[in-house]
């Protein structure tokens, strides 16, 4: 084990993967220079060179089709967008390409790309702080990896990056500071599609990913020392493929399941796991199933009224004790 | 790097890069100073005074976020030339479509300092009136301004109107679709637009040599079609001429203009931006010289148009203007929730209104 933050972590599995595998390249707007727009890269392209980390113009759109293409080819590119309102950029090629090739040509193509972005706020404004995690894992074809700790970011990473099918890998803007260990294992995986149990309890289930899944694990312990509640918190990991089994069971357990997220209420990740869930465990939950999420609102740039609006703990705790 | 090619490198000042940019102040003293005298009476004074504006501005910015007044913002020194040209030499009725780094533009054109500032300490109060100063608002997502600026001038030309429209960008804002279609679009439909480029050789930490295979960045007008132009963006007398010619195209009905203004980014990319990371600081310095403001001021004392005295003068008139807007800043009160859930839509739906905000069954968790 070795303490690194989620940074290197990310950084840890892009350069562990690149020097087993020749055909990882990387791709993005100032990911030589700066490292990236959260220095992610940095050095790397030192190691490795301007061939294999690719120094990109300003063009979300081409970044993605070219590493498509360069996937179909027979690399395994790993293109950068500087955050996932770029991504908006590059939306058709994701959707339209990406996820689509290997289905419609009989399974001849496959398209081993990761889109590796970034979510996250902090006074960046309603056009940068934005959360589509939701949408992405609404497109059969994709797979969506949300990591909340630097093990499972390093982990997932080398499984996205191994995957044959195109994975979008969102990291947190607020997490790269944060520090875990980290197995010192070389190349070993954590599994695309399996959530965490991150810690045990019996009256409750809170179900979060990324940033959220702190949030969660602050507001189990409120909930225990001030309530005598014990939640036990799963972290997704994955938004698709769902790890519907695992919350299944806890819920079992519990009877009571707070569903947590940072995006919009309305057509957000939370709306259709919730939807889900009440089918598949209805007859377990003792309480409607509780969800925090963005208020439909664009998030400000203000300090003060971003820090209304952004979920977090405090959502978590009032939502636990509206239910019991 | 040795000092050698530094100096001589073709991307200095002085180098290829820069050869053949219309340019009134880099002419031999003698037909430099001829020019500045023939200038329309108190131009040259109208132009330092916008750009000492914009200087104070900028600079008084750059501390508010230090003192942690502001959140990040992005400087634009040494862009003050381009910035001031435009407005000036374009009638007040013509649309501007700046980026973040044109954040102050408005204020040209007597929009209060405080408002551009209260935008970046994220108060609603800070949004100045679009059709008031005919200056749109700031688009962060780079080059999608320019689409909307072909769309501006096309309702202008529909309304029978003789306006034209001008956005800005960089030279990172020519690589992403929206640049090209924008122009493609306005050479098209002859929309009277300009697409004023500065080539500041930086994208954050991309330099335009891996931005573009193109050396000049006004080659890219062939393939729309259109005229492209190169001009020093630190100097405030070229660009104002070639945005004049520009706009008096359009007007005319012969449609888009691109104009490259050709410089170097002198300071960070934003403030949260530490450039020595990824660049030679000794080339900023190279190009220190360069700087717009005292460019113009040591040319107009030269030319006899005005004295050190009066350009300080004007100087310090700006720096106390900006210095009181910096004050009003934190007596601006910070909206409600309700506030803000009143303006995501002009019609706001039931769904956002105070009485359903505050509803027992609205979900209260976040
Ligand atoms: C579509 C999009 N991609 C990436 C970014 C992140 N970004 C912000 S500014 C910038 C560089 C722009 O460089 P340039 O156009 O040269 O303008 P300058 O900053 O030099 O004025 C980038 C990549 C963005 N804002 N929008
Ligand atoms: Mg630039």
């Amino acid at each position: 084990m070795a303490e690194l933050t989620y940074r290197e972590a990310v950084r840890g599995a892009l350069r562990e993967e690149m020097l087993r595998d020749q055909r990882v390249i990387l791709m993005g707007e100032s990911i030589t220079g700066y490292g990236g727009s959260y220095a992610v890269t940095k050095g790397l392209v030192e190691e490795f060179g301007p061939k294999r980390v690719m120094e990109t113009p300003i063009a979300e759109a081409g970044i993605v089709g070219f590493a498509v293409g360069a996937a179909m080819g027979g690399l395994r590119p790993v293109a950068e967008l500087m955050t996932v309102n770029f991504a908006l950029l590059a939306l058709d090629q994701i959707v339209n390409s990406a996820a689509k090739f290997h289905y419609m040509f009989g399974g001849q193509w496959s398209v081993p790309l990761v889109v590796r972005t970034v979510s996250g706020f902090g006074q960046l404004g309603p056009t940068h702080s934005q959360t589509f995690e939701g949408w992405f894992a609404s497109v059969p074809g994709l797979k969506v990896v949300m990591p909340a700790t630097p093990a499972d970011a390093k982990g997932l990473l080398l499984a996205a990056i191994r995957d044959p099918d195109p994975v979008i890998f969102i990291e947190h803007s607020l997490l790269y500071s944060t520090k875990g260990q980290v197995p010192d294992d070389d190349g070993l995986e954590v599994p695309i599609g399996r959530a965490a149990v991150v810690r045990e309890g019996d009256d409750i289930t809170l179900v979060s990913y990324s940033r959220m899944l702190l949030q969660a694990l602050h507001a189990a312990e409120v909930l225990e020392r001030e309530d005598g509640v014990s939640c036990e918190v799963i972290d997704l990991r994955t938004l698709r493929p769902l790890d519907y089994p695992t919350m299944v069971r806890s819920v079992g357990r519990t009877h009571r399941l707070v569903v947590c997220g940072e995006d919009w209420r309305t057509g957000g990740f939370g709306a259709s796991l919730l939807s889900e869930l009440q089918d598949r465990s209805f007859d377990d939950l003792d309480a409607p199933i509780a969800r925090v999420a963005m208020r439909d609102i664009p998030l400000p740039y203000s300090r003060r009224l971003e820090q209304v609006l952004i979920p977090g703990s405090q959502q978590i705790v009032d939502a636990v004790r509206r239910m019991s | 790097m040795s000092e050698i090619e530094l100096v001589s490198g073709p991307d200095a000042p002085g180098g290829e890069l820069m050869a053949g940019v219309a340019s009134v102040l880099g002419a031999p003293a003698a037909e430099r100073r001829r020019s500045l005298r023939q200038l329309p009476q108190g131009l040259a004074l109208r132009l330092y005074t916008a750009m000492a504006r914009l200087r104070a501005f900028d600079e008084r910015a750059v501390i508010l976020q230090r003192q942690g007044t502001i959140g990040t913002y992005p400087p634009y020194y040494g862009e003050e030339a381009v910035q001031a040209a435009s407005v000036l030499a374009l009638d007040d009725r013509d649309w501007l479509f700046p980026t973040y780094r044109q954040n102050a533009v408005a204020t040209l054109r007597g929009c209060p300092p405080e408002s551009p500032l209260l935008l970046w300490r994220g108060n609603p109060a800070g949004w100045y009136d679009v059709h008031r100063y005919r200056t749109a608002p700031i688009c962060v997502p780079v080059a999608t301004n320019y689409p909307h600026a072909v769309g501006a001038a096309w309702g202008s030309r529909l309304r029978g109107e003789s306006t034209v429209a001008l956005a800005f960008g960089g030279d990172g804002s020519t690589s992403p679709g929206d640049f090209h279609e924008a122009c493609n679009l306005a050479a098209v439909v002859v929309a009277p637009v300009i697409f004023l480029v500065t080539n500041n050789q930086w994208a954050i930490s991309t330099p335009v040599q891996q931005q573009t295979k193109v050396t000049r960045l006004a080659d890219k007008a062939t393939a729309y079609g259109i005229p492209g132009v190169r001009v020093d963006s630190f100097d405030v007398f070229a660009c104002y001429e070639a945005v004049a010619a520009a706009a008096a195209r359009g007007r005319a009905g012969l449609g888009p203009t691109l104009i490259e203004a050709v410089g170097y980014r002198l300071g960070p990319h934003g403030t949260a931006d530490e450039p020595s990371l990824y660049r030679d600081p000794e080339r900023a310095r190279l190009w220190a010289g360069m700087e717009p403001l005292g460019r113009a001021g040591a040319a107009m004392v030269d030319a006899g148009l005005t004295t050190l005295e009066a350009l300080e003068e004007i100087r310090e008139s700006a720096v106390a203007e900006m210095l009181l807007a910096g004050d009003q800043l934190e007596a601006v009160p910070v909206p409600e929730l309700e506030e803000i859930a009143d303006r995501v839509h002009l019609s706001t739906p039931w769904t956002l209104s105070p009485d359903h905000l505050r509803e027992p069954s609205y979900p209260r968790a976040g």
